[in-house]
């Protein structure tokens, strides 16, 4: 590869993309051309439609062999673009690629300003900026990190499960680590899926069954992440395996322990079925429930907190001795070199619209509990019946409760029109209810679902335009808790008052109330609504802004359930290309001591966030361990001497920067 | 002092410069998120990327000032969400220091503005630079490149009549 020697003469070409209308709609990209071809060191300037273009990029690379370029600038969009693209062009034409910079002259002037002359400006400082600064640019080498083949995948609903499996049948390692007891998540919760109703846990529980069993998936539920170090190809994270009380690889499922506790009945909240059942201290989530082992609950098994049971449970347990009540926490260290986040969601809880009457009137549910009433293993056996026993004969379900909603949230939660839709159609299959949909509008696109939306229209449920504005109870009779649903018919333009035996509240998708403490945990952004925010919301809708943490399913976005397996196979795909890569290549933008210049002051020391800075004890001078180094320069702006340097973010190169911009001419 | 406003430059009516030290992973991304969903902003600001606050070296700020920028505006990642960890608490700690030199040096410290805003917060860049086009535009120019070309020209001025003429002092010291 060609590198200019140190006297030879530097050579800028200058390249102004149009990119299209959008930047030279605002910027007179001519002028800008003509102003920097009349700058120093400039020997070739040009303007073209689309620079990232094939013939763009080859224009780059004809013109260095052509003209002897030695330093390419490109203005365009914003290097978290195409920086890549056009060093691997600058590479091409035989220069080291650090002999580029890019101005960005689209996402922060030609898409952000209105005066066409002012942008103009602009863009003439930023290119200026760029021309001065890049003469001192250096031949950098890339630094390569090996990428550990194993991966981390948080989360154990069905992106988790896809992704696990999609790696582990690949033959990668994968670790799956899910908080609850068993992995299923949301979705094992619901009874059928739409648009084609087949019913959710035939379809998931093979998939559940198989990441359980995969001699490439180490299953960790009831586990959780506590802490996360290192750096993409070699992340070191802590989970921390929260007790079950009872042995894993000793438990065979069998369930004879939860036949012989010593509570004869049920007595607890089932946390599974939202409280809608009750469950032993003892207990199986429930019946497909991966891993397939119980767990005691310390909250409410007798022997737990007073240590006074008869322990049936033990002595049914017998030989098999599964039941462990001195079990503590145990927090396990895994090297992984990429990791899946597919933490979800959580539904809104509705008792924040206090109008609707949830949490005050019992014969308000929301749909999460619907589901798991009409569901066959659910705690009624799939009968609809209301807390009171009976069979409701007309029943409101009110969609975007907790969506589209100043006061709530704002978003449309992207399923609710859907699962309502498909909630009418099973509750008057079980109940032959009445069914009112009281919507703002329905929302149903996507492959087969304006269809599903149709079909469940024509079978003859009640559709009405208008959000409810209030439920309560029938005054005309107290005792059987009929309500009655109050919302303003848009269509008909008259207030409705339907008296209900129930209301069903479709509840919108939320961030998990610990998102903060994830996000934390993993170095990522969010959303200001609190879902993690993607590298770029179109051309990278899996990657994160840390590399090799990649995202999948609703925790970046409310999605259902064909969108999240589709993430979660993409996020596969991206870790699966980095580990076959077998190592990322990292910016060269460490820092290093200039020996001569050191005053071995140790101000730089205790300021690097990741100890990569010692002091050479026989030299008294600071040492930068370049494999530790992260780039982020900190050290560089206090080093009081200035004798670190930061590659790719020299001093000298951002006071070149500064006069560049600030050009007096350029007012 | 004479000439105390400098005239007003370019095309005759004034607007601030300001220079932007943005980080690569929250504030850069926002301001490319303001890009991208077009909002409008001045057109007063001209950025500069780092790869986080904390490379943010205080003769950055003063050199700024000194070739002519009106304002300086830093961005970084808000606390605890600092992509290398603490970078922008070491920054928060040189603004608290650039904030008494630049008072102390007759600057004023309001001319330098630090904020956090996160890749999501394209709204924010909009807002804050916006907001800190107007405050600044209410100060006035700086123009420390025409100030201290004001003061060479005056003790230039001043020259002849300080040197010769005035008699030595060392007779008050000589009698002791």
């Amino acid at each position: 590869m060609y590198t200019p020697k140190k006297h030879e003469p530097v050579r800028i070409g200058f390249y102004i993309c149009h990119c299209g209308t959008n930047i030279a709609g605002m910027v007179d990209v001519q002028a800008v051309a003509k102003y920097v071809a009349a700058l120093p060191n400039v020997v070739l300037s040009r303007d073209y439609k689309y620079m990232c273009s094939d013939p763009g990029q080859e224009m780059i690379v004809q013109d260095i062999i052509e003209h002897r370029l030695n330093r390419i600038v490109v203005a365009a969009c914003s290097p978290l673009l195409h920086e890549h693209t056009f060093r691997e062009a600058t590479r091409r034409g035989g220069l080291n690629p650090f002999f580029f910079q890019m101005v960005n002259i689209r996402e922060h002037d030609s898409w952000v300003h209105t005066d066409r002359q002012l942008a103009t400006r602009k863009a003439m400082a930023l290119s200026r900026a760029a021309i001065q600064r890049v003469p001192l640019h250096k031949p950098l080498e890339v630094k390569k990190v090996s990428i550990n083949p194993n991966v981390l995948i948080v989360g154990g609903g069905i992106a988790g499960i896809h992704a696990a499996l999609v790696l582990a049948n690949a033959g990668k390692q994968v670790y799956l680590v899910e908080r609850d007891p068993t992995i299923g998540g949301h979705m094992a919760k619901f009874d059928k899926t739409f648009p084609t109703l087949d019913c959710a846990m035939c379809v998931l529980s093979p998939k559940m069954a198989a990441a359980g069993s995969h001699p490439n998936i180490t299953l960790w539920s009831y586990s959780e992440v506590v802490k996360v170090d290192g750096y993409v190809g070699n992340f070191k994270v802590t989970v921390r395996r929260k007790p079950r009380y009872v042995l894993e690889d000793l438990c065979t499922g069998c369930q004879e322990c939860v036949e012989a506790c010593i509570y004869k009945e049920p007595k607890f909240r089932d946390e599974f079925n939202l409280g809608l059942g009750k469950r032993k201290p003892v207990f199986l989530p429930f019946p497909q429930a991966i891993p397939p082992v119980v767990l005691i609950d310390p909250e409410t098994c007798i022997e737990l907190k007073t240590g006074k049971c008869k322990k049936t449970c033990v002595e049914a347990c017998g030989d098999r001795k599964a039941i462990d009540f001195k079990q503590k926490e145990e927090l396990r260290e895994i090297t992984v070199g990429t990791i899946i986040v597919a933490t979800g969601f959580q539904i809104f809880d509705a008792r924040r619209t206090p109008y609707y009457g949830y949490g005050i009137y019992p014969n308000v549910y929301n749909a999460l509990e619907v589901e798991r009433l009409v569901n066959a293993s659910g705690p009624t056996g799939g009968e609809i019946v209301l807390r009171n026993g009976q069979v409701p004969k007309k029943v409101a379900i009110i969609h975007c409760v907790g969506s589209r909603d100043e006061n709530s949230n704002r978003w449309c939660s992207r399923v609710c029109c859907l699962y309502s839709l498909k909630l009418a159609h099973l509750i008057h299959e079980h109940t032959q209810a009445e069914i009112y949909n009281f919507y703002i509008d329905i929302r149903t696109p996507g492959k087969s679902m304006e269809e599903f939306y149709c079909r469940i229209a024509e079978e003859g449920i009640n559709l009405i335009r208008g959000r409810v504005a209030d439920v309560y109870p029938d005054p005309s009779d107290g005792a059987t808790g009929r309500l009655i649903v109050q919302a303003e018919d848009t269509m008909l333009d008259c207030i409705m008052k339907v008296p209900v035996d129930m209301v069903v509240l479709s509840v919108g998708l939320e961030p998990h109330p610990d998102t903060e403490k994830i996000r934390r945990l993993f170095n990522k952004s969010c959303s200001s609504e609190g879902w993690f925010l993607e590298r770029h919301p179109k051309l990278a809708p899996v990657s994160t802004f840390t590399d090799g943490i990649f995202l999948a399913g609703c925790c970046q976005g409310p999605k259902d359930i064909p969108d999240s397996v589709a993430q979660a196979g993409a996020a596969a795909a991206e870790a699966f290309s980095l580990i076959d890569k077998g190592n990322i290549e990292l910016e060269p933008n460490t820092a290093f001591v200039v020996e001569a210049e050191c005053s071995g002051c140790k101000s730089c020391i205790p300021l690097c966030p990741y100890t990569a800075i010692s002091l050479l004890a026989d030299k008294k001078k600071a040492y930068i361990n370049e494999a530790l180094c992260k780039g982020c320069g900190t050290c560089v702006a206090a080093c009081p001497s200035g004798s670190i340097v930061q590659n790719l973010f020299e001093d000298a190169e951002i006071f070149n920067e500064i006069d560049g911009l600030l050009e007096p001419t350029l007012v | 002092m004479e000439n105390e406003t400098p005239p007003p430059s370019g095309n005759g009516s004034w607007s601030p410069r300001i220079i932007a030290f943005f980080c690569n992973w929250c504030t850069y991304t926002a301001a490319d998120l303001a890009g991208v969903s077009r909002m409008k902003y001045a057109a007063n600001t001209r950025t500069i990327r780092l790869m986080c606050s904390g490379r943010v070296d205080p003769q950055f700020v003063l050199e700024a000032f000194a070739r002519g920028a009106d304002g300086v505006l830093i961005g970084g990642c808000h606390p605890n969400d600092c992509h290398y960890g603490e970078g922008n608490y070491k920054m928060l700690r040189r603004f608290a220091l650039l904030q008494r030199m630049l008072q102390d040096l007759g600057i004023g410290a309001e001319r330098l503005r630090l904020e956090w805003i996160s890749a999501a917060e394209g709204e924010k860049v909009k807002s804050v630079i916006n907001d800190m086009v107007k405050k600044i535009t209410v100060l006035g120019p700086l123009d420390l490149p025409g100030k201290c070309a004001d003061w060479d020209r005056e003790v230039t001025r001043l020259e002849p009549s300080v040197a010769p003429s005035q008699p030595p002092f060392e007779s008050e010291v000589t009698h002791a």
